[in-house]
């Protein structure tokens, strides 16, 4: 086993963790002559923070949105190879892709919060999924938006829009929205990007109490954010995966010269 | 040579003019519009005073009574008079139109005249302008008050006693008034009532002669039924004879110009006043109250006087099944044509049909309407369901259903469009932060999308609202009448009868403007008629305005939000 994942240049660090999801000779083309992914080989570890890295335009949305299948949406986009979650192929036929993306949440750059109230953006996945008993709305509405650190500002207003709410603390409400229906991963595109600095230490506070119950993957452009959150790193460039190993070993003694380079500024 | 005029031109300060200048043209005209309507329209209602004067371009002098009613400057050559003092040719001149009333007595009651000849005009304040009935207004002094006949005030009255004959007159009138009310209260409703029932029975035996068979007991139930009512009817007649009787009890006499007396019946009189004694405040009450005459009451004289309202209640019904129609068909249109349809060139096809039957002229639609809906559709329901009413038809003819219908055709690309444009400002972000909550993708139209999208849907409705309540030429074929002998929705089952004439706005002024008999009285209310039609439309598009305003701001709040 162990020598599959060296010669695809991972090291034996991530290996001794459990897999949760297994990414597997994946590529990814937008339309016939748009590859954005090219055979990728990545294992992402159960209940630990993994950081995706790279210049823009590397395919790091694009390889987080397969772990949902959110690509489906995407017209003439290919995927080709395989992601298992929990031993399962994702891609397969019979797995039902609004499981799949209940199981994987996601986070996007741009706080969406829905028009609705507070309330009701945290209730929607669960209304969605058959929950209409208040007192089971209530309860899982207030673990969610304390699990997200943001219960204690928005219990008196939890009727009042959304949308009223700062950048920062819509991010946190997404990230509610998105562990009311208990997911197992969470994937964070750039969630923090958009926002202050303090909403950001906010979220990276979050992202760390989170993992212990959660397998993270986050995308960040912000290399002290993935050297303070993450566990393990992976760097990619021009969609292929360059290096994948521990936050330590990426960020003070990487192997390739390209993530060396990354790493100290010499690009991207 | 840098400045003068190519510096000038090259600054683009030409182009600036231009612009300024079209958009300047644009609004003139919009208020222009706006403004002569409504001068037209609403000036209608106010009571004018009435000269009496004498008139020198006859030989010898007539005596005028009339009211001003329009004027205009035209070339004297023009003009033929047979009096001395005629201006020569080539001058320009004004003249005058003056409404002279008493059509029935004169037989003409507009006549244009010349200011210049009238002589010792003056505003008597005991000259009485009369609303009628029938014939038009009529000016004259009351001059005595007959009951029965027999003159209960003397002929001829002057000075304090004329003033008594006013009250006196105004009195008799409101009484008249009263009973007219009762009248037309049991005409409407008990009158009405009883034809329906009789209708019925009719259509009830003639059911059973259809299917033959042995039927003798129920034809005898209906018999009996028959009688009832036909007792009841001759109750109600031998009440309103007695009522009509008591309201042709007086009579009025008046001295007109020139000094014949007539005599009028009170009960043809609608509304009377002194229009040159009046002070503002009694002016504006009279102006008020025949606003609101053209706006609740029934139309007179072939459309020329009285009220506009089955006009009103036609458009809004025709309009409110109409919206009832589009709306449900073209929002789901729209959802699926842009939200499941397959992008291809079969999609792409669809929505430039969809856009241009836009473009179609209105009359197609009322060929349409008339060849599809009314003779096929119509048609078929009558063989199937109304066979006991044929030959008559009741289905397959012009009617509100089928108008509601012809328009909601017309106005369902403006619906799509609409809301396809509102689908389309949904933001993507939206829809992926509910299918990646494992929403579907109908759920996530369901609650995420459609709810957004309402706004624009209401846009798209009341775009189609103004654009049908506007709308003329298809109607014509398809259900809208000059005179409707009873509004769409009453309290007959089944309340709404989708399959009666109606009267409409649009085809009101039309009727009013071209087919009047007398242009000159029709013009003011064809006026009043189309400054309504204006006010309603305009205020559904400012509302549509209001609404994409709203829609804008709140998508603002969602991308502020996302960047602060
Ligand atoms: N929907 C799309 N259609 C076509 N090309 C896309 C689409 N999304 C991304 N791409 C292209 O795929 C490449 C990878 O993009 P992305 O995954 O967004 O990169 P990153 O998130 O690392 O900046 C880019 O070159 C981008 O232009
Ligand atoms: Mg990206």
């Amino acid at each position: 086993m162990n020598r599959e994942y060296e010669a695809a240049g991972e090291s034996a660090a991530a290996v001794e963790l459990e897999p949760c999801l297994e990414v597997r000779n994946l590529s990814l083309h937008y339309a016939r002559t748009r590859q954005a992914l090219n055979k990728i080989r990545l294992t992402i570890p159960r209940q630990r923070v993994t950081a995706l890295i790279g210049p823009s335009g590397c395919g790091k949305t694009s390889l987080l949105r397969c772990f949902n299948r959110l690509n489906d949406l995407v017209d003439d986009c290919v995927v080709t190879g395989r992601i298992r979650l929990e031993g399962k192929n994702i891609y397969s036929s019979k797995i039902d892709v609004t499981e799949l993306r209940r199981r994987v949440g996601m986070v996007f750059q741009k706080p969406n919060p829905f028009p609705k109230s507070i309330y009701e953006n945290v209730a929607f996945g669960l209304r969605i999924r058959g929950i209409n008993s208040r007192r089971r709305l209530d309860e899982i509405v207030q673990e969610s938006l304390e699990a997200a650190a943001l219960w204690d500002e928005v219990k008196d207003r939890l009727h009042g829009s959304a949308l009223e709410l700062s950048g920062g603390q819509q991010q946190r409400l997404v990230i509610a929205r998105t562990l009311a229906v208990e997911p197992e991963v969470l994937l964070l595109d750039e969630s923090a990007s958009a926002l202050d600095p303090i909403s950001t230490l906010k979220i990276e506070e979050l992202i760390t109490g989170l993992k212990k119950n959660y397998t993270i993957v986050i995308v960040t452009h912000n290399l002290q954010q993935a050297a303070r959150v993450s566990d393990y790193t992976a760097f990619m460039y021009m969609g292929n995966l360059v290096e994948f190993d521990t936050t330590a070993r990426i960020f003070t003694n990487p192997v390739k010269r390209q993530t060396e380079d990354y790493i100290t500024g010499r690009y991207g | 040579m840098n400045g003068g005029v190519s510096g000038w031109y090259r600054s683009g300060t030409p182009w600036i003019w231009l612009n300024a200048g079209a958009v300047a043209a644009c609004l003139a005209m919009v208020f222009g519009l706006l403004l002569l309507l409504g001068a037209r329209g609403l000036g209608h209602f106010w009571p004018k005073p009435v000269l009496q004067a004498n008139y020198l371009a006859v030989d010898p002098p007539v005596t005028v009574i009339g009211e001003i009613a329009d004027s205009e400057t035209v070339d004297s050559g023009q003009l033929q008079f047979s009096a001395a003092g005629a201006p020569l040719s080539g001058e320009r001149i004004e003249r005058q139109l003056l409404k002279l009333g008493n059509r029935d007595v004169t037989g003409n009651d507009f006549a244009w005249i010349l200011p210049s000849l009238l002589d010792e005009v003056e505003y008597p304040e005991r000259l009485v302008t009369l609303e009628r009935r029938e014939w038009g207004n009529f000016y004259g002094f009351p001059s005595g008050i007959l009951q029965n006949g027999e003159p209960v005030a003397a002929p001829s009255a002057q000075g304090e006693e004329a003033d008594a004959l006013w009250s006196e007159l105004q009195r008799r009138l409101n009484r008249a008034r009263q009973l007219r009310e009762e009248i037309e209260r049991i005409e409407r409703s008990i009158i009405a009532d009883i034809n329906f029932g009789m209708e019925r029975l009719r259509l009830r035996e003639r059911r059973l002669q259809l299917a033959g068979g042995d039927s003798g007991e129920e034809l005898r139930d209906i018999g009996r039924q028959r009688q009832t009512l036909d007792a009841q009817y001759a109750e109600i007649r031998l009440r309103l004879l007695e009522l009509n009787r008591q309201i042709q009890r007086d009579s009025a006499i008046f001295r007109v110009a020139g000094g014949a007396e007539v005599e009028l019946p009170v009960a043809d009189i609608v509304r009377a006043y002194r229009p040159n004694a009046m002070n503002r405040f009694e002016a504006m009450g009279t102006y008020l109250a025949r606003l609101f005459e053209f706006l609740t009451d029934d139309p007179r004289e072939s459309n020329i006087e009285g009220g506009l309202l089955p006009a009103i209640y036609g458009t809004a019904m025709m309009v409110l099944l109409m919206s009832v129609l589009v709306t449900p068909l073209g929002v789901v249109a729209a959802v699926y044509l842009s939200e499941y349809a397959p992008k291809g060139w079969l999609t792409r096809f669809i929505r430039i049909s969809v856009n241009n039957l836009a473009g179609v002229p209105s009359i197609v639609y009322g060929m349409f309407g008339l060849g599809f809906f009314i003779y096929l559709a119509g048609g078929e329901i009558d063989n199937l369901f109304y066979s006991e009413s044929l030959p008559a038809p009741t289905f397959g003819t012009p009617g509100l259903l089928w108008a509601s219908l012809t328009l909601a055709l017309l106005t369902l690309p403006v619906v799509i469009v609409a809301t396809e444009e509102g689908l389309a400002n949904i933001p993507a972000s939206l829809r992926e932060g509910s299918l990646a909550l494992g929403a579907t993708k109908f759920e996530t139209l369901w609650r995420v999308v459609l709810p957004l999208a309402r706004p624009s849907m209401l846009t798209g409705l009341i775009l189609a609202v103004a654009r049908a309540a506007g709308e003329v030429a298809p109607l014509m074929l398809v259900g809208v009448v000059k005179l409707a002998p009873a509004l769409p929705l009453d309290t007959e089952f089944p309340y709404l009868h989708l399959e009666q004439q109606f009267m409409h706005l649009g085809y009101y002024v039309y009727d009013l403007a071209m087919q009047s008999p007398n242009v000159e009285a029709a013009m003011p209310q064809a006026f009043a008629a189309a400054f309504l039609l204006v006010a309603v439309v305009t205020a559904l598009n400012l509302s549509a305005v209001v609404m994409r305003g709203r829609l804008r701001e709140r998508y603002k709040a969602l991308e502020t939000g996302s960047w602060s």
